[in-house]
């Protein structure tokens, strides 16, 4: 509680207010479109690996080409799947960065005022 | 050989004192020293956070073990990097936007302060100092192997905790991210020079290469020749249990690597969320591309100097530096073993940085005077001598373990309290609005224990060993291990969710929910966050 007297800011009034206004909602829904589906498709392609390979190993081993196995070949899929929904990320995230300035920018044009 | 390496080791201690000195004139007060006023560029934190995080376990360890047990060791190469998908999504920028110098301060906001922050602190200092002790007994021992005829296992350890006290103690963060910047460039420089000399091995071909990998020669326990396929999955994680061990590592890095302490304070040293994010993504392709390249440490390890010569030679642990010998003499043995020492200092500055501001800020300031400095400059002055007290009784339980003990399990339950004790709190603070100081505590506290209590009765500890098997090779408890796995986290993260779940459910508490709001706030938009200072 102390913590919260040595800053200056919005009242928690005014920050329900803002939880509570469209432009926040709005954010909050962008957000969540990219982010759950995200999370859950990285963790079920990441866990696919250990279980195929823990339960599955000699499918696995299915040779591909010369000694090179699909187990290696899915494991190292794993590295460019993670920077590629880096890279969509960091693509979807310039819109919650414009989203996130408007509410900003509002809020302290508001605070000013006063 | 020794000398070369020695040579190097001063070089590379005179660069990071010589650092040390330049930060220690641009750390004074609290911003300055804990988050290095704010001002380190994202790409800057992005080499930092690599090298923060690439740990000797990483270098010496994964590369040993793809060695001698081919594939499955590459398995943790995976783990290592996708973690970071859970920092990028879910922590890194509401962390930076809402908190300001410990992973305490996000937790502080709506809940009741003092006990959550207590509580956290417990588990930051946790998992730093078995972190700590993991890496500087790697230290003894690898300082000892290469230094042979001029340094002694408990020299090295003091050596390395003192030099990890100088950074800390008067260079604060900004001396620390630049150690770990020259350590991070010198690994990636490294470890490319070593992959292209392994392909220079094979002609530059992949089809030889792999080839070699197809058909590894060794000896076995009992003294049989033997060839494997070291790109078949199954030498290291053998049923009945080796698949669970497998599946439960993989949840304590993906939910623990986003719950490290040493990792999380870094978010603070960057300007805002944005930069904190281009951070991670720099993190990100350093750290990939190191652990892709772990396919030329280890299996050219395996193909070029053969698991029966390194057993011979230091065990598995010298894989990569062997490597580097069979490969280009001397002088690159000499080079890598100083990357391999660099590698240690760096993180455990890191580590030590991350135990002294959570000591002195949320504990001592915080708990103990109600988050009252009262007189300037207090709050790192604590954290100053909290830094020798971590350091000190870090170098006395690695002289008191030995250069023999096993400590590969306490990097498993510095991740395992991560991910079951911190990541719930964190998640459920930013993501909750029912959530409660009942639930911070219970479910801080459920996971720590259970980490704890697992690895306690696991193979790691526990284990009966014949009489031949002696001193700090033998299990700790005589018995048959409890519970089959060296990993907890299968069981640890779900029960430190449910404890967070339980100790919210059984309590109310109105303001924590009507606080929501401006965490809520706070940590999508930025509205209010901590700015970044002038020197």
């Amino acid at each position: 509680m102390v913590e919260a007297n040595n800053r200056s800011g919005p009242s928690q009034t005014e920050w329900g207010q803002i939880a509570e206004s469209q432009p926040f909602k709005d954010l909050m829904a962008t957000k969540k479109t990219f982010i759950v589906p995200a999370f859950v498709f990285f963790v079920i392609y990441y866990f696919a690996l250990p279980v195929l390979v823990g339960y599955a190993p000699q499918f696995m081993s299915t040779k591909v080409f010369g000694v090179v196995n699909l187990a290696y070949l899915f494991a190292l899929s794993q590295f460019f799947v993670a920077w590629l929904i880096a890279g969509l990320y960091v693509r979807a995230a310039a819109n919650f960065d414009r989203l996130a300035k408007d509410i900003v920018e509002k809020a302290e044009d508001g605070k000013g005022g006063k | 050989m020794a000398n070369i390496s020695l040579v190097m080791f001063l070089l590379f201690i005179a660069v990071t004192l010589g650092i040390t000195y330049w930060a220690s004139k641009r750390s004074a007060g609290s911003s300055a020293y804990f988050a290095a006023s704010r001002q380190i560029k994202g790409w800057q934190n992005g080499i930092a956070v690599a090298g923060d995080y690439m740990s000797a376990a990483s270098f010496l360890g994964i590369a040993g073990i793809i060695a001698f047990q081919g594939y499955d060791g590459f398995l943790f190469s995976v783990g290592w990097l996708v973690a970071y998908l859970t920092v990028l999504l879910v922590i890194a920028e509401p962390l930076r936007n809402a908190g300001k110098y410990t992973m305490a301060d996000v937790l502080a906001y709506r809940l009741n302060p003092r006990p959550v922050r207590a509580m956290a602190s417990i588990s930051t200092l946790t998992v730093s100092t078995f972190y700590m002790i993991a890496q500087m007994v790697g230290a003894g021992a690898l300082v000892k192997l290469l230094l042979g005829g001029y340094v002694t296992y408990n020299k090295a350890v003091i050596g390395v905790g003192i030099l990890m006290i100088v950074y800390v103690v008067f260079g604060g963060m900004l001396a620390t991210t630049w150690v770990q910047i020259v350590k991070a460039v010198l690994l990636m420089a490294g470890t490319i020079l070593l992959s292209i000399l392994v392909m220079a091995h094979f002609h530059f071909s992949f089809g030889d290469f792999f080839g070699a990998i197809g058909h590894v020669t060794y000896h076995d326990a009992k003294g049989q020749q033997v060839v494997k396929d070291f790109l078949q999955p199954g030498l290291r994680y053998k049923p009945p249990y080796g698949p669970l061990d497998l599946i439960s590592l993989g949840l304590a890095l993906i939910f623990g690597t986003a719950g490290l302490p040493h990792i999380l304070v870094r978010f603070y040293t960057v300007p805002d969320a944005k930069t904190a994010r281009h951070s991670v993504v720099w993190a990100m392709a350093l750290i990939g591309s190191f652990y892709i390249m772990t396919t030329f440490l280890g299996f050219g390890a395996a193909t070029i100097v053969g698991p029966d010569y390194i057993k011979t030679h230091g065990g598995t642990n010298m894989s990569a530096p062997l490597l580097a010998q069979a490969l280009a003499g001397n002088i690159f043995f000499a080079f890598i073993s100083a990357i391999a020492f660099a590698t240690i200092l760096a993180v455990v500055a890191g580590l030590t940085i991350s135990a002294t501001t959570s000591f002195s800020h949320d504990l001592w300031t915080n708990v103990i005077h109600n988050g009252v400095e009262r007189k300037p400059g207090e709050e790192v002055l604590v954290a100053r001598i909290s830094a020798f007290v971590v350091g000190g009784v870090a170098i006395t339980i690695a002289i008191l373990l030995g250069p023999t003990a096993n400590v590969a399990f306490l990097v498993a339950l510095a991740f395992a309290v991560a991910a079951s004790a911190n990541l719930p709190v964190i998640v459920f603070s930013i993501f909750w609005r029912r959530f409660n100081t009942a639930g911070a505590v219970t479910g801080l506290a459920v996971g720590l224990l259970a980490s704890i209590g697992l690895i306690i009765v696991s193979p790691s500890l526990m284990g009966i060993d014949p009489p031949t098997v002696t001193g700090a090779a033998r299990h700790l408890i005589q018995a048959k291990a409890l519970f089959p796995l060296e990993n907890p986290g299968i069981l640890s993260i779900p029960l430190g969710f449910i404890g967070a779940v339980a100790g919210t459910l059984l309590s109310h508490e109105p303001t924590s929910q009507h606080k929501f709001n401006e965490l809520l706030v706070r940590s999508n938009t930025g509205l209010g966050a901590e700015k970044a200072g002038a020197h």
